[in-house]
């Protein structure tokens, strides 16, 4: 399968993808974009599914931070450094360059400052990774142009006056945020609603209808 | 923490028979006991040197062959070094047979269990009622106050005599966890793992407020007749029960107390209109500190507080508490609980932040628990995961062969 490449010159990414047993595609690609052992931090590393992976198949000396008592909980009893926490107020407790990568999959949309974590994770480490959902996929916008709803879907399915998404954004709302801050998009992957890596080289625009995620791999600039 | 509300409602008036056996205890414990001699003093924070040390001490499981399997567990306030041992004298199981013991998290057929009654105690190692080999007499306040990194070095002295070099992991709740995280400052190079539980990088004042409250109880009582009321052949029962009533408040959640005793009267219809203990609460309370008293020694008990009180980490380290775990290379995991108010979350979130701040590996839970401070010394099922989780990892980490499937 072609990938598309997130900027003309840009590296493409290795094929051979392993899914994850039951698991979400997302993370897989997520860590495809994590040099085998780096220093990794996951922000919202939930019940530590992709420290796991990181840590096995990639060496990478992997900790997470989650703010759900549950998700940590089951974290540390599986043996992985995780740390209770709000991503909205912790990270500004971690030193600069502490990481190699840092991580935020699937998370973006719930933090109450989304430039400012993702200015810490630029801080913390030199490379961010960043998984979301698009709220500009064709779906989305069809609910709401045909239904006048918020859009409920696999990837987004709680209503809006129950979600923790509090700040969904598109495909083009995070390129555009990307610029505002210190960095350059290094690679990025949109998966369609099978979880397929969209295959096209097509503009922004045109991964902005089709892809359901996206993975950005970003990288501070100087 | 007994959970039986006793009958009887008459004020402590006695330190009783198990006194006795516990006076006996400070010398010559019913535990193995290292002693250190003239020529081997222990250097103490207050700027003295405490010669003839002695450490009385309790293993569990045996050390492998390179001596690598050692897991050393510090106990609070006036717990003793019998985690998981009957004790000698309250006939009671150890304090955290919970977690310390075969096919548990802090496993005894897999690892090396150390755990040493700490300095100032009087469970056998040196405290105020030892007797002091200058005079014949029990040291009394002649002992010199005793820190919580005095505590550590003296175990440290007890590890090198156990030809231990290296920890596998140090484990604590409370004091206990004040003395994991000295450790962890202090002989970074000999811990692998740390465990520090419902503890803090400092006494807040609020603990020291409560700390001076229960000493003054003890030294208001005549009976301590400064201090020396073992020469006079009497005890200060009566302010170290109301000492131990106090605290044992702070160690426990008001939703605790609530489920355990609400406003319930105590055998009895109606208030009394005197001051009997008509509620179940006050009997609770008078069975804890009568209880406590024919164990604990008062002096002890000031001795130990204060160490407590000493304790601020990042005051050894120019203020920055990152600074005292620069470099490390051990793996910690913090824990709290939803309901201590003793040592609340916050203080763990501190040591957690101050930890991030110098790059260490740290695990950081707070667990949902109605249970207070204590809740570390009870059956929670989320600890014992945790616990067991953290070992196991860190057993691999460290090239121990993985524990047998049960």
């Amino acid at each position: 399968m072609a990938l598309r490449e997130g900027r003309p010159g840009e590296p493409v990414l290795d094929e051979g993808v392993v899914r994850l047993q039951g698991g979400r595609v997302d993370l897989v690609v997520v860590a495809e974009m994590v040099a085998p052992g780096s220093r990794v931090l996951d922000v919202g590393s939930g019940d530590g599914e992709l420290l796991e992976l990181l840590a096995t198949t990639r060496g990478c000396d992997a900790r997470g931070i989650e703010l759900s008592r549950e998700g940590v909980n089951a974290g540390v009893a599986r043996g992985l450094a995780v740390v209770q926490g709000d991503a909205d107020v912790d990270l500004a407790h971690y030193p600069d360059d502490a990481f190699d990568y840092v991580i935020l999959s699937q998370t973006l949309q719930a933090t109450r400052r989304p430039r400012w974590v993702l200015e810490q994770m630029l801080r913390i480490g030199r490379r961010a990774v960043v998984s979301f959902p698009n709220f500009g996929h064709w779906r989305s916008r069809l609910d709401l142009m045909v239904n006048g709803r918020m859009p409920v879907t696999d990837n987004m399915p709680i209503s809006w006056y129950e979600t923790p998404n509090i700040h969904f954004c598109t495909i083009r709302d995070f390129v555009a945020l990307v610029e505002l801050l210190d960095a350059r998009i290094e690679k990025a992957v949109a998966l369609d609603s099978s979880g397929h890596r969209v295959r096209v080289n097509m503009p922004w625009w045109v991964w902005n209808l089709l892809g359901e995620q996206a993975v950005f791999l970003l990288t501070r600039k100087g | 923490m007994t959970s039986s509300v006793q009958q009887d409602n008459t004020p402590p008036n006695a330190a009783g028979p198990s006194a006795a056996q516990a006076r006996r205890e400070a010398d010559d414990p019913h535990s193995p006991v290292v002693r250190f001699g003239a020529r081997n003093p222990l250097k103490l924070d207050a700027g003295v040197e405490l010669a003839h040390l002695q450490i009385a001490y309790q293993t569990y499981g045996e050390p492998n062959a390179a001596r690598s399997n050692a897991i050393l567990v510090c106990h609070a306030l006036t717990g003793d070094q019998h985690a998981a041992s009957l004790n000698p004298v309250t006939g009671k199981p150890g304090w955290w047979e919970t977690l310390v013991g075969p096919g548990k998290p802090i496993d005894t057929e897999r690892f090396y269990v150390i755990c040493a009654n700490v300095l100032g105690g009087c469970m056998g190692t040196t405290g105020p009622s030892s007797t002091n080999p200058a005079t014949g007499q029990p040291y009394g306040l002649d002992m010199p106050v005793v820190t919580i990194r005095d505590m550590v070095n003296a175990q440290a002295m007890l590890l090198d005599h156990l030809g231990i070099d290296k920890l596998l992991c140090v484990a604590g709740g409370s004091m206990g966890g004040m003395q994991v995280l000295q450790w962890a400052a202090s002989y970074p190079e000999r811990v692998f793992s740390a465990l520090p539980i419902a503890t803090g990088a400092r006494h807040s004042a609020q603990n020291i407020a409560f700390h001076e409250v229960g000493r003054q109880a003890v030294m208001a009582d005549p009976d301590w007749r400064g201090g020396r009321y073992l020469a006079d052949g009497v005890t200060p029962h009566r302010g170290l029960a109301v000492a131990r009533m106090a605290a044992h408040i702070t160690y426990m959640s008001d939703q605790s107390l609530h489920n355990k005793f609400g406003r319930r009267l105590q055998n009895r219809e109606m208030p009394t209109f005197g001051f009997d203990a008509d509620f179940q609460v006050e009997s609770y309370l008078r069975h804890q500190g009568e209880s406590f008293v024919q164990r604990f020694d008062p002096n002890s008990y000031l001795y130990v507080t204060r160490a407590m009180d000493y304790f601020d980490l990042a005051a050894d380290h120019d203020g920055v508490l990152a600074n005292a775990f620069r470099g490390s290379k051990t793996r910690f995991c913090v824990v709290s609980f939803t309901s201590d108010w003793l040592f609340p979350t916050e203080d763990s979130r501190a040591i957690v932040h101050a930890l991030n701040a110098s790059g260490a590996n740290v695990s950081f839970t707070e667990i949902d628990s109605d249970k207070g401070h204590d809740a570390f010394l009870l059956h929670e099922p989320e600890l014992t995961a945790i616990t067991r989780g953290f070992l196991d990892s860190a057993a691999r980490a460290f090239g121990l062969p993985a524990a047998r499937q049960a």
